[in-house]
């Protein structure tokens, strides 16, 4: 599907407040660096956050939800009153929905404002209002910042022939109701078939393959506690992706991501369950497109071991 | 209603059919065992309703009542329909072979997040029959 990228976003979306969060610190370093490398070459621009704090994750979240509330409404404060920016980007799906929920409780729930007042005013930064800043995925952003047709004239080295399986995970679009701005047409991202990964890797030439387990769970809140039901739930969707043809499973969250790899390697060492399909962060696809090196866009740092597969695709 | 280890292991040995609309009508049973499986470990009744044309549907709508994170596999029962749509309406189709196997898989995709949400939710080993037992209190030696 190549739909039109939304017009009206295009000027808001050229320069945003960047939110990385904890995990593209670590574990997700590749898709940090991919992330600024891909928006540095389509001309994009990042403005990351000053002293941003982690953004409750599941932890604070499971202790007190309003707690999580704070923590992330204090990144969405810093951005509007400290940077005046319009617009925050975060690529981890575990922020991009904690941003997103702490903007909905803000506008919906007293108190929730009540605690966010409370701890700002002790934190001694403005409160945040709901409504002051956008939060936007990385998906969003390139999709109306620039969109297929702009991709399109800047792809330097086609994806063609790579086969893509793409996995949005389940935070990406969950609850429906956090995402107001979702399934409002052909030029929004869809909650039950999300597109925008399958419509940027298309148009660098990649050819998608029908893989009906794109939201499904991967298990990533079982990892510790239950970690068989993760690496069962991991392995199933690793050979559900292999059965519909697919060279790579690319991702867009460093949880989701990490769970692939990790149970990937585990499915083979405990079950002796070995699959081959290989796992890209999808900035990592496109900048291999836009002619970054894999060095640059950190490839190298994978788990997944896809130097083989992408020198035979001509893409390294 | 078996248990959900004894579904796994028939979605395991599944192979496909030349008979595609009666290999859809296996998996959708099994698909609807699962979620009857979690269901009943909440204490509930299966319902008989049908949403969309699937029970499966009205099911995982049962199930999720109260429980917002069970919609996380909303979008794989929706897919399990659409793949017996699929394999219905197209049983001689080139890639219903492949189409038989996909809808294995999202069953067991199925079968594994409801283990995994009965485990969380303290409602059984994988098995609901064990939930009584595991209710009664603790009694000291």
């Amino acid at each position: 599907m190549a739909d039109s990228p939304r017009q009206d976003k295009r000027a808001e979306y050229q320069r945003v407040a960047y939110y990385p969060g904890c995990a593209l610190e670590g574990t997700g370093h590749a898709y940090n660096s991919s992330t600024k490398a891909v928006g540095k070459a389509l001309g994009l621009e990042l403005d990351e956050v000053k002293n941003w704090n982690c953004c409750g994750a599941m932890e604070v979240k499971n202790i007190d939800p309003k707690i999580q509330t704070y923590l992330s409404s204090r990144v969405m404060s810093i951005a509007a009153n400290e940077m005046d920016a319009k617009v925050v980007m975060a690529p981890c799906n575990g922020c991009y929905h904690n941003l997103k929920k702490a903007e909905h409780d803000l506008a919906h729930d007293e108190a929730s404002r009540g605690v966010v007042d409370r701890l700002s005013q002790k934190a001694g930064h403005a409160a945040y209002r709901p409504g002051q800043v956008e939060t936007i995925h990385a998906l969003d952003w390139i999709k109306h910042g620039l969109g297929e047709e702009g991709l399109k004239k800047r792809v330097k080295n086609s994806l063609k022939g790579l086969k893509v399986a793409n996995y949005y995970g389940c935070m990406y679009t969950r609850p429906r109701h956090i995402f107001p701005e979702k399934d409002r047409g052909p030029a929004s991202e869809s909650t039950s078939q999300p597109h925008f990964m399958d419509d940027l890797l298309a148009a660098a030439g990649a050819e998608n393959v029908d893989f009906p387990l794109k939201t499904a769970c991967c298990g990533g809140a079982h990892t510790l506690s239950d970690s068989d039901t993760s690496t069962r739930l991991v392995l199933n969707i690793l050979r559900a992706a292999e059965a519909a043809g697919a060279d790579v499973i690319a991702t867009e969250c460093p949880t989701c991501h990490s769970g692939l790899e990790m149970h990937q390697v585990r499915a083979e060492k405990v079950l002796g369950q070995k699959t081959t399909v290989k796992m890209l962060y999808f900035t990592q696809l496109l900048g291999l497109a836009l002619g970054l090196s894999p060095r640059k866009v950190g490839v190298h740092e994978n788990v997944s071991e896809s130097g083989e597969l992408l020198k035979a695709k001509g893409l390294a | 209603m078996r248990t959900l280890a004894a579904i796994e292991t028939e979605l395991d040995a599944f192979t496909a059919v030349a008979d595609a609309p009666a290999a859809a009508g296996r998996l959708l049973g099994l698909a609807e065992e699962v979620l009857e499986n979690w269901i009943v470990a909440r204490s509930q009744r299966p319902n008989e309703d049908a949403v969309e044309g699937f029970r499966l549907l009205a099911l995982h709508r049962q199930g999720a009542r109260g429980v917002p994170s069970f919609n996380a596999c909303r979008e794989t029962c929706r897919e399990i329909a659409y793949h017996y749509n699929l394999l219905a309406g197209e049983p001689d189709h080139a890639l219903a072979a492949r189409r038989q196997l996909m809808m294995a898989m999202l069953a067991k995709h199925l079968a594994l997040f409801v283990s995994g949400k009965l485990q969380v939710e303290g409602l059984g080993e994988f098995c609901c029959a064990s939930r009584p037992l595991r209710q009664e209190p603790t009694v000291q030696p």
